[in-house]
């Protein structure tokens, strides 16, 4: 920003600053940049700064408030799409682009052409929000949706709570999607009720919209899938993989980390134990999702199952400082992807799952299809 | 500041899918400075690959080139390495808008990748619109926009907002 001459950021009020890489810092270098990070808020008095340990930018904006109906948001990751769980319109770009926004104000930007994911139906026990993302992505493909607009639609929305809504625009960019929207309704206005800051007008499409293509779903028939190595799009069931030995378990990142996420972890780790050959780390995706969990006792259960529990933010998704996994090791996890060497080790293997999922195959050290684990609870 | 209307090198032949994991690890993504980020180019694809690319090579993709994050390097650690031009059968959106913000030019063109072999001379004529493959085959691209040419020729996005940062200022406030 600076480079480009401006001496403050354009609308200091519209901008939102969270430190979440690699935090607490691990290296001086880190430590040094977060210290500058926040030297920049204090500076320029910025009313909205989260600091290390608060959790990842995406959980964090959104649970304060700070994404609303019909905005359109601007973000610094690509992970950034996840807003529009809340019916927002929500864009990832590189980090120099966003320092021109705040050095200009302004940013060019082509209109995409829209798609429709229509989804059917009511999701099978056992199965979740994130097997029907990954589902949709096996399908559609990892540039199936290249810089679409992505709408969302059909009677399995409604029965969705707004953690549920999350994972499928988290990982829209997945498919390489410009935005991933979910509709308003009665939903997003609960969740927004004392957590929005502003008034919000929601966003529609208008009756006889054209859309590029639609993709029907039903979930009735789904099952538990995982992406498979080395690509988010290799989705497979869990009859096809399970039995695959695993050496770690990651319950984290923006995707699915919230407590009731870890709450279907722990339905499915209740009085039991993580297997012996197996490191499960449960990383809350913030703060405020560490403190439900443990109100709910969620952190305990998972605790006396044997995981480590970590500090809220971005870290072992990318391989950045912990949970870096030895060669030819497996790892499964709730994050958003598993391309050759994400956790840090090109001579390890990802599969991506829910929760669930990833609990079942802490406990039997091999992958595992949840549904059996959690008959009866 | 300007640029060549022809560039000709040597093609560094790459496939579908090449995530941005692959083309620069998330570890490094706090290294900033281009010496050390041309160290890390396509290191997922090996510690020494970036041995194999030299300035003036260019790089010959196939689908969805850049998919995945949003980190900026994967786009500027090719431009630090010397490449000019990434040709693809399709570029993902994020490292599409980070490669014309470092000033590398991206060029869609699904017919000369396809055509393209490893080590082969490449000839990107921009001017004309065309790219030469020897044996005299020639594939036309589509022009890149007025105004994303203007961001390449400035040199990146830094450049360019430095120039309107500036004609901000010269104009009186509205």
């Amino acid at each position: 920003m600076r480079e480009m001459g401006a001496d403050a950021p354009f609308e200091p009020e519209k901008l939102v600053v969270t430190v979440d890489h690699w935090t607490p810092a691990e290296s001086a270098r880190t430590a040094n940049l977060h210290r500058g990070v926040r030297l920049f808020a204090q500076e320029h008095g910025l009313k909205h700064f989260y600091d290390v340990g608060e959790g990842i930018c995406h959980q964090v904006f959104m649970e304060n408030g700070h994404a609303l109906p019909g905005q359109l948001i601007m973000g610094r990751d690509s992970h950034n799409t996840s807003h529009g769980a809340v019916n927002a319109l929500s864009l990832p770009f590189g980090l120099t682009e966003v320092a021109y926004l705040l050095a200009v104000g302004s940013v060019w930007l082509r209109v995409p052409e829209s798609v429709r994911i229509h989804l059917r139906g009511r999701l099978p026990r056992g199965v979740f929000a994130k097997d029907a993302i990954l589902h949709v992505i096996g399908r559609v493909g990892a540039d199936g949706c290249t810089y679409k607009s992505v709408e969302f639609e059909g009677d399995l929305i409604p029965a969705l709570s707004i953690s549920e809504r999350f994972p499928f625009c988290n990982m829209a960019v997945e498919m390489g999607a410009k935005a991933g929207v979910m509709p308003f309704d009665k939903v997003t206005e609960r969740y927004l009720k004392g957590r929005a800051k502003k008034r919000y007008r929601p966003i529609a499409p208008d009756p006889g919209a054209r859309y590029e293509n639609t993709f029907e779903f039903d979930v009735r028939g789904l099952t538990p899938v995982l992406s498979c190595p080395h690509t988010v799009d290799n989705v497979k069931p869990v009859e096809e993989v399970a039995g695959r030995t695993i050496h770690q378990a990651f319950l984290g990142s923006c995707t699915n980390a919230r407590h009731d996420d870890l709450g279907e972890a722990a339905r499915v780790l209740r009085g039991r134990r993580v297997h012996p050959d197996v490191r499960l780390m449960v990383a809350p995706s913030s703060r405020l999702e560490y403190l439900e969990a443990d109100r709910r006792g969620y952190i305990r259960t998972l605790l006396e199952a044997g995981a480590m529990i970590l500090n809220p933010g971005c870290g072992p998704c990318f391989g950045a400082h912990q949970g870096i996994l030895a060669d030819g090791e497996v790892c499964i996890s709730s994050a958003n992807r598993n391309f050759r060497g994400r956790m840090g080790n090109p001579r390890a293997e990802i599969y991506l799952a829910s929760p669930a999922t990833v609990a079942a195959s802490a406990v039997k050290g091999e992958i595992a299809d949840p549904r059996p684990l959690l008959r009866g609870r | 500041m300007g640029i060549p209307d022809v560039y000709s090198g040597e093609i560094v032949k790459l496939g579908d899918d090449i995530n941005t994991d692959l083309i620069f690890p998330g570890k490094y993504i706090l290294v900033l400075d281009p010496p050390e980020m041309r160290k890390h180019l396509l290191e997922g694809l090996g510690e020494e690959y970036h041995s194999r690319i030299k300035p003036g090579d260019i790089i010959v993709a196939g689908r969805n080139f850049g998919c995945g994050s949003s980190r900026e390097q994967a786009a500027s650690a090719i431009r630090a390495a010397g490449v000019p031009v990434v040709v693809a059968k399709s570029f993902a959106r994020i490292f599409y808008r980070n490669a014309i913000n470092a000033g590398l030019l991206v060029l869609t063109c699904p017919e000369a990748a396809e055509a393209a072999a490893d080590r082969e001379p490449i000839t990107v004529d921009l001017k004309g619109g065309r790219i030469e493959l020897p044996g005299g085959r020639a594939f036309r691209f589509p022009a890149l926009p007025d105004f994303l040419m203007e961001i390449i020729e400035a040199g990146g996005l830094v450049a360019h907002g430095r120039k309107v940062v500036a004609a901000r200022r010269a104009r009186p406030e509205a």
